[in-house]
């Protein structure tokens, strides 16, 4: 069962396929890139997320070859590729806006880089035909790109950057400029693909779901610096900070001072308040400033005062109906608001809690993960 | 909705007539009988059978033929250098004041223009003829060109240029695959731009011609010294009736290709149905 487990990132034996060692990155006096040292291994869908401004696209950039690399190595299947063109990296990119050529058609647009490379067209009309195929494709090879919709282009411009079969695949906030629907049927569509191709993917997003749908892992990015990388349910339920936890989904943090209270941690948090009970593998000294992160879906909401640890009283001051579930802001008589969601699992219309209710919040010793800063 | 005022209508044909009545009159003269170009003496053609018949006038013509598409040929290339290197380079040291003196030909005096070559041609002894108008011109009109084009390219999408490297291409080849096929409206309308000012330029073409080379404009010039004759007429005639065409044409073209364009849209927006 082991084996069947992608996870080449655990086994020292396996050689990376991208490393980057030390890399800096200056515009002029501004830090782009600090001193980042990352791994990513062949077959990976490895993204890179993070706020506007957080270096993922330079890093992106650096391995395409568009942007030289100002201290630090980058190594590509084991060889230095600072010093190679763009035009002789075995890699190819996606880009945001797709780039794909107006003048010429869909076929001519898929087979422009493979006609860089060799002058047996008949091999070129067989791959450009297997990509058309790929991509679902093959009724617009005529067309030109100004002549098919936004997922017909996005599609394009995937079966041009992979038509020339590279080692990597860069996709730079591929889905950024498609409606919420068609970005999550082409997400599934993109692992189809990587898995059909066996390539590895590198995609830049600030789209934090987009990462934890198609990635098998994901670093995330602050000015420059690797925050956390890890698989989504680790950045998930395990953030090693406040700004990763911040960063994807919704989350209410609690900041006090910790306490060790036999095989738990307690942080005081507010007076007038009882401590948050947490279980955690950090050690924290008596006294040091902790924080509690809890997601909003392992807030349980009651009217009645229930006997477990981490009780709250408070009353709802907001409600968002989403359908499948529903959001409850709850004001604490400090002023602190906790977030707790609750599934609407039965048909009606009556909701449970209504705006003014007063309600006890908790949330067990597991569920909220103490975190150091 | 809008109503016929007075107000509109005069303006129209005050505009109007202030802009074409003086061509209207050269053009019905160009028709009269007689050799008096104020007296009207019955319709005739005469007068364009003997423009065709004047060696003269034949010889000028070619020679400002060659000259506007050798100047305008070579003004394309070197300004469209200049419009790719001032675009795309980004910031560099003196790049205002190299994209400045890329565009103050624009507005320097021609007669300056000309007395400058002339002097230069005279120092560095170039024998004056078709070949210095042709420096002269390309010289004037390239920094046309680079306007239109360097419009043209602050708008073009870097990523098709980085998209064209990334698939293999060498910097020249994303060039003439890439960049070139996507400008070339504006390179084509650089190119008719510098024709054209190469075409009716009598005061720089003066300055640099040699006895050797007399374009249409020197020739026109000189011979209306003499007064007008009807031959003139018609010859200016002809100028209008190529330089209508080739806009009306140039308009048509323009036109179908953006509305096949919005066609094209159209069937895709259909096919997403």
């Amino acid at each position: 069962m082991a084996q069947t487990v992608f996870a080449p990132w655990t086994d020292p034996q396996q050689k990376p396929l991208i490393e980057f060692r030390n890399v800096t990155k200056r515009f002029g006096e501004f830090t782009a890139i600090d001193t980042l040292s990352l791994d990513i291994y062949e077959r990976e869908f490895f993204a890179l997320l993070g706020p506007s401004g957080c270096g993922k696209t330079t890093m992106m950039r650096m391995l395409a070859g568009f942007e030289t690399i100002s201290d630090g190595e980058i190594w590509l299947g084991g060889q230095e590729i600072g010093s190679i063109p763009p035009n002789k990296r075995p890699v190819n990119m996606m880009f945001q806006s797709y780039a794909l050529f107006p003048h010429l058609s869909i076929w001519e647009n898929i087979a422009f880089g493979l006609k860089r490379e060799s002058r047996d067209k008949d091999a070129i009309a067989a791959r450009v035909e297997e990509m058309l195929r790929l991509t679902r494709l093959t009724k617009f090879a005529k067309r030109k790109p100004h002549q098919i919709s936004g997922g017909q282009r996005q599609r394009v411009a995937l079966a041009r950057s992979l038509a020339k079969a590279p080692k990597l695949l860069l996709l730079d906030e591929p889905l950024g400029a498609l409606d919420k629907k068609l970005r999550e049927e082409t997400q599934f569509e993109l692992m189809d693909i990587q898995e059909k191709t066996g390539t590895t993917f590198v995609i830049v997003t600030h789209d934090q779901e987009e990462a934890m749908t198609v990635a098998s892992r994901i670093a995330v990015m602050d000015e420059g610096r690797l925050v956390q990388v890890a698989t989504p349910p680790v950045i998930y339920e395990q953030p090693n900070s406040v700004y990763v936890a911040g960063f994807l989904g919704d989350v209410t943090v609690l900041e006090g001072k910790a306490r060790k209270a036999g095989d738990v941690y307690e942080l005081d948090w507010a007076e007038g308040q009882p401590p948050l009970r947490c279980v955690s593998p950090l050690t924290l000294s008596n006294g040091q400033t902790g924080y509690v992160a809890v997601r909003p879906e392992k807030v349980e909401i009651h009217r009645n005062k229930p006997e477990d640890d981490n009780v709250l009283r408070g009353k709802v001051i907001d409600i968002g109906y989403l359908g499948n579930l529903s959001t409850y802001h709850v004001e604490l008589g400090n002023g602190q608001i906790i977030k707790a969601q609750n599934f609407n699992t039965e048909r009606d219309t009556r909701r449970s809690f209504t705006w003014e209710d007063e309600v006890w919040v908790n949330w067990t010793d597991r569920c909220g993960v103490l975190l150091e800063g | 909705m809008r109503r016929f005022s007075w107000f509109n209508a005069t303006s129209l044909t005050l505009g109007f007539a202030f802009l074409y009545l003086p061509m209207i009159l050269l053009v019905i003269y160009s028709f009269n009988e007689s050799r008096l170009v104020t007296v009207w003496a019955g319709f005739s053609t005469k007068w364009y059978g003997e423009l065709f018949r004047d060696q003269e006038f034949l010889d000028a013509a070619w020679v400002t033929v060659k000259v506007a598409v050798f100047s305008s040929t070579l003004a394309t290339i070197l300004g469209t250098m200049a419009a790719y290197v001032l675009v795309r380079a980004g910031r560099f040291l003196g790049r205002t004041l190299f994209s400045g003196m890329i565009y103050a030909p624009l507005v320097m005096p021609e007669v300056i223009t000309g007395l400058s070559l002339l002097l230069l041609f005279i120092g560095i002894g170039l024998d004056r003829g078709v070949f210095t108008i042709v420096l002269a011109h390309t010289t004037f009109s390239m920094c046309y060109v680079s306007v239109v084009v360097s419009s043209r390219l602050s708008s073009f999408d870097r990523s098709l240029e980085e998209a064209a490297l990334d698939l293999g291409c060498s910097a020249f080849e994303a060039f003439r695959l890439v960049t070139l096929p996507i400008i070339a409206p504006a390179v084509i309308s650089g190119w008719l731009l510098a024709f054209t000012l190469s075409l009716d330029d009598l005061v720089i073409a003066s300055f640099t011609t040699g006895p050797s080379a007399t374009t249409l404009p020197i020739k026109i010039f000189s011979a209306v010294r003499l007064g007008v004759s009807p031959q003139i007429n018609a010859l200016s005639t002809i100028l209008i009736a190529i330089v209508t065409i080739g806009v009306i044409t140039t308009s048509i073209i323009t036109k179908r290709a953006s509305q096949a364009q919005a066609r094209d849209e159209q069937a895709a927006i259909r096919a997403e149905d």
